[in-house]
């Protein structure tokens, strides 16, 4: 047995109760880690503890990963109907729908959608001669390693189980340790939808205990990784030193929002904000270089200033408030740590800087200006509310600036001129281009990065390839 | 077509009833109720078997109302073909009433639908509308037991069931219509397809699976964002208005499905020659297909799909499994007393096995049960009506006549309903009437073949070519024979199950498109290429 975790919500936001299991989720069953050891998880609004889930070990990912080839062997895979993984799927977004509130509408969507998917699993039949008859198999996989950050932790779990689990793969799944607790809610749920016990296993833990076993363990086929680059580069060598188990990795980004003279300024100020300072910084695809055209560059400033300085940051549950905490102590100093660097390398902070109350993680929106290609704050990802913007001459000098990164996770593109738009899309080196908005995702439409911000698409049609392998089946006929 | 019961007194389980505020708008008084019995009230129904009661609308649905016709007094009587009395009369739809339902049709797909409404909603609506058909799905099969005749339990968990899968499947498919984007000239241009909906579809069903037909054409049809106007059969059209509840209760906009109960020669002529309808899409009889195809051409060019009549063959091999291979048989001729478009009617038998195999097909005919539909022991209900019953005997008739040796059944019954027994004709051969033509109903012809090569010539002989089904143990010979026979679905080694995902239609006079499956799809879709210059300077005079 384990325990629960109860809380009473009383909030702008939400009232209600929530029980939380704290174990780890393996073969159907929550129970204790075989270490007993516990992590502890922070409220990030004031610092202090919210409670203790299980720390998971290399050991309870084995038995994990144990149960989910009994079950992908028995029971799922390719044992069960596309049609009936549908349907568990829609079951399961429906209690969502029951459990979790108007937060979790991306969350339900992304479940359905890939319900819809499930028994669409198709292959086709190729010609070559009327002696043979060749088609191909999408087949699941087998048993998928999937390890997931804390910036989104329920609308991240969404997106790696969806497909998964549509394709007809079983899973096993490390939450961050900072954010745990939604997915083991969420592991409540999968066991009420029906899904039999050992598809869906949730080992919480460390990343270089849980995540680095799972990235090694050679009867997993498959990991799916989004986090930070450096660690997606140590799950690649650890599945290419193990079982050269398939790998998609959703890393990171410094992803270039472009404003042109002849944009709309009211819209491509809000969205400029909307792109840096949007979840606190802790995006993934955050338009964190700000690039404006020379002629606009004082005005858009000036009203992008302002504009930054209405942003209101405080508690989460206050639906006033746009911009909460960072998650951790350890994030909250890594970006005061880059606020200090911009400063050290001679950029002018132009705006904030700050931490906000002594509580808490909470930090200023930022805003750098007079910044050099070299800079840290140029070159880096810091992953916070903070932004840097940089002036640029014409196309040919914003396209070579832009794509001046070793990442290409996404782009934004403000401008009347659609022509210009598409043609600036077009050379702009990044998995996603948005013209005249940020940060717009939707189930049906892939996401993902170039160069070092990763390999592979998740959501829309794309995902399904991250989790089926082709066989060609060639049959001779005997004429 | 109208059928005319003046001989018979209306059945006693029919009543009408007064609604309360909300289905009627006006309180009416005894005399004007008498005045209004063509109008669009909701009669209840009393199911003999099960005393349930079920609430069935007789307008016409148009704009998610009920309403009259507006210049018709014409009813349709609806009979129960296992007791030949009458259920209750429902609106007989006008071209005026068609020109309306267009209209409606065509409103919202320019407001509220078409383009107007996004993949994820029309996903969520059609999902819930299977939700609601599940729900009422014991109500719904009593229903269609009384008006088409089959067994309750094959209503409720094959054409029920059959319906609500489908109706899912293609609620999935809803927000996942895409077109492609296409290479051109990478400097100045780009190319891309839109997949938009057709927009205003004519969908003409048929009597033999009523909910099940109506299941398939409603669900790509709004999937893709298509607005329609269905005509039910003049037989079977109580469920269709039944249906027709459920949309307004899943929330469908009002006019994004409209019915029209009518005679096929008013309605179905209406829609087959409006000129403000995008699409007709008809299962029913090759005879009837022409004339949409030709109604078609001479209006708008309207796309066509038609699902028509087959004349099955179904070919058993000397290596086949005898026992499995007449029970495929047996359910390919029987299963829902023969009346179904893919009906295995001719049945070819390997001569080297053929007096082995004719025993046991005929102690398996046998075994069927053909009774009332409501008896739990019913594998088989009547034929749907009196014309159908009248054809199929006629068949029975020409058969003996020219020659071929009825081996089994082919007898009429005593006493009420539109029962016909498994009858089994062999020593059949081409030339035959029963060779030839469908009888819709379960008759069977059997013919003996020596070689594979004379068993797809037979097979393919005919104008045909919807179905065909082989019984074989030899990979080889399944293989090149479901390559030859010329027929849009192939069965090997089972006969007549479908899945909605697996695309089903003719080939040859069996019909035009395919439903079911992703194919089902561009049916309903028309593709617009978008090529945009951003670059190019063109030069003048060139």
């Amino acid at each position: 047995m384990t325990s629960t975790w109860n809380h009473t919500f009383s909030t702008a936001a939400f009232k209600g109760s929530v029980e939380v299991p704290t174990g780890i989720y393996v073969n159907g069953k929550f129970a204790e880690g075989s270490s007993k050891k516990t992590i502890d998880v922070i409220n990030p609004s004031s610092g202090k503890l919210i409670t203790k889930i299980s720390e998971g070990t290399a050991d309870d990912v084995n038995a994990a990963v144990k149960a989910a080839r009994h079950a992908f062997d028995t029971v799922y895979g390719l044992k069960m109907r596309g049609s009936d993984r549908g349907l568990l799927l829609n079951k399961l977004a429906q209690l969502v729908e029951d459990n979790v509130d108007a937060i979790a509408a991306s969350v339900i969507a992304c479940f359905r959608y890939y319900a819809g998917w499930a028994d669409k699993i198709q292959g086709k039949t190729i010609e070559t001669s009327e002696a043979q008859l060749v088609y191909t198999r999408h087949e699941p996989i087998g048993v998928v390693g999937q390890i997931i950050p804390w910036n989104f932790p329920i609308l991240m779990l969404a997106w790696k189980l969806g497909p998964a689990l549509a394709t007809g793969n079983t899973i096993v799944l490390k939450p961050s340790e900072f954010t745990p607790l939604s997915a083991l809610f969420v592991a409540k749920l999968i066991d009420q939808a029906g899904f039999p016990p050992g598809v869906v296993n949730i080992i919480n833990g460390y990343g270089n205990v849980v995540g680095q076993t799972i990235a090694e363990h050679m009867d997993i086929e498959k990991i799916a990784f989004t986090g930070s680059t450096l660690v997606g580069r140590k799950i690649m060598e650890a599945a290419a030193k193990s079982n050269l188990k398939n790998v998609t990795l959703e890393l990171g980004g410094k992803s270039p929002n472009v404003i042109f003279d002849d944009c709309n300024m009211e819209d491509a100020v809000k969205w400029a904000a909307f792109g840096i300072y949007y979840n606190h910084g802790q995006t993934c695809c955050a338009g964190s270089r700000i690039f404006v055209h020379e002629k606009i560059y004082d005005e858009f400033l000036h009203k992008f200033t302002e504009y930054t300085r209405n942003v209101k940051v405080g508690d989460p549950f206050d639906p006033e408030n746009f911009q909460g905490p960072q998650v951790s102590q350890v994030q909250y100093e890594r970006i005061m740590g880059y606020i200090k660097s911009g400063q050290e390398e001679g950029a002018t902070l132009h705006h904030g800087g700050e931490r906000i109350g002594t509580e808490g993680y909470f930090i200023q929106p930022t805003i750098f200006t007079d910044v050099k290609p070299h800079m840290k704050i140029v070159r880096e990802e810091i992953f916070g509310p903070v932004g840097v913007v940089i002036k640029f001459k014409d196309e040919d000098d914003i396209i070579a600036q832009a794509n001046d990164t070793v990442y290409g996770l996404a782009a934004a593109v403000f401008t009347q001129d659609l022509v210009k738009a598409v043609r600036t899309a077009n050379r702009l080196k990044a998995g996603t281009v948005w013209v005249n908005c940020v940060n717009h995702l939707h189930a049906a439409i892939p996401f993902g990065g170039y160069k070092q911000s990763g390999i592979g698409r998740e959501l829309g049609e794309y995902a399904l390839a991250n989790y089926t392998h082709v066989k060609a089946v060639q049959v001779n006929i005997e004429m | 077509m109208l059928a005319l019961r003046t001989s018979r007194a209306p059945s006693l389980c029919y009543r009408s009833l007064h609604r309360p505020a909300a289905r009627t708008p006006h309180r009416r008084t005894a005399f004007a109720r008498l005045l209004t019995t063509m109008s669009a009230q909701t009669v209840e129904i009393t199911v003999p078997k099960t005393g349930r009661k079920i609430q069935v609308p007789t307008g016409l649905f148009i704009n998610n109302e009920f309403v009259s016709s507006v210049d018709s007094k014409e009813t349709i009587e609806t009979i129960n073909p296992a007791t030949e009395e009458v259920i209750c009369s429902v609106v007989a739809g006008s071209a005026a009433d068609i020109d309306r339902a267009v209209a409606a049709a065509r409103t919202a797909f320019k407001t509220t639908w078409g383009k107007n409404v996004t993949g994820v909603e029309r996903s969520r609506l059609i999902n819930k509308l299977a939700d609601l058909i599940e729900r009422d799905a014991q109500e719904l099969a009593e229903l269609e037991t009384l008006n088409n005749g089959k067994p309750v339990r094959i209503a409720r968990d094959f054409d029920i069931g059959d319906s609500v899968s489908c109706l899912r499947y293609y609620a999935g498919w809803a927000d996942k219509i895409a077109g492609q984007s296409l290479e051109v000239d990478n400097k100045n241009k780009i190319a891309f397809t839109r997949h938009d909906p057709i927009g205003v579809c004519g969908q003409i069903i048929p009597w033999n699976y009523p909910i099940n037909m109506w299941s398939w054409k409603v669900a790509p049809a709004l999937a893709v964002g298509c607005t329609i106007v269905m005509k039910p059969s003049e037989i079977t059209p109580l469920t269709a208005l039944k249906l027709s509840e459920l949309i307004v209760e899943a929330g469908f906009p009002p006019g994004v499905v409209n019915t029209v109960p009518s005679l096929g020669s008013v309605g179905g002529a209406a829609l087959s020659s409006h000129m403000d309808v995008d699409k007709v899409a008809f299962t029913g009889s090759t005879v009837t297909g022409r004339k949409i195809m030709e109604a078609a051409s001479k209006s708008n060019l309207k796309k066509i799909s038609l699902e028509l009549g087959g004349k099955s063959p179904h070919i058993i091999f000397e290596s086949a499994d005898l026992d499995q291979a007449a029970n495929w048989a047996a359910l390919g001729i029987l299963y829902n007393t023969g009346q179904d478009c893919t009906a295995g009617s001719r049945l070819f038998v390997q001569e080297s096995i053929y007096d082995k195999f004719m025993p046991i097909l005929v102690s398996k005919a046998q075994q069927l049960v053909v009774t009332d539909g409501f008896d739990e022991k019913a594998s088989g209900g009547p034929v749907v009506s009196k014309i159908q019953y009248d054809k199929i005997f006629k068949y029975i008739g020409i058969g003996k006549e020219q020659g071929a040796k009825c081996l089994f059944g082919g007898v009429k019954r005593q006493g009420k309903g539109y029962f016909v027994d498994p009858t089994i004709f062999t020593d059949v051969t081409p030339e035959m009437k029963i060779f030839q033509d469908e009888i819709f109903g379960p008759v069977l012809s059997v013919t003996k073949f020596k070689t594979e090569e004379e068993a797809v010539a037979h097979a393919n002989n005919t104008t045909y070519g919807l179905g065909a089904g082989l019984h074989s143990n030899d990979a080889n010979q399944c293989m090149r024979v479901a390559n030859e026979l010329e027929a849009g679905t192939v069965w090997v080694n089972q006969y007549n199950l479908l899945y909605n995902n697996v695309p089903f239609g003719g080939k040859k006079q069996s019909g035009i498109g395919r439903e079911l499956g992703s194919y089902a799809l561009e049916e309903y879709t028309s593709v617009k290429a978008v090529q945009w210059n951003f670059g190019e300077k063109l030069d003048f005079p060139f």
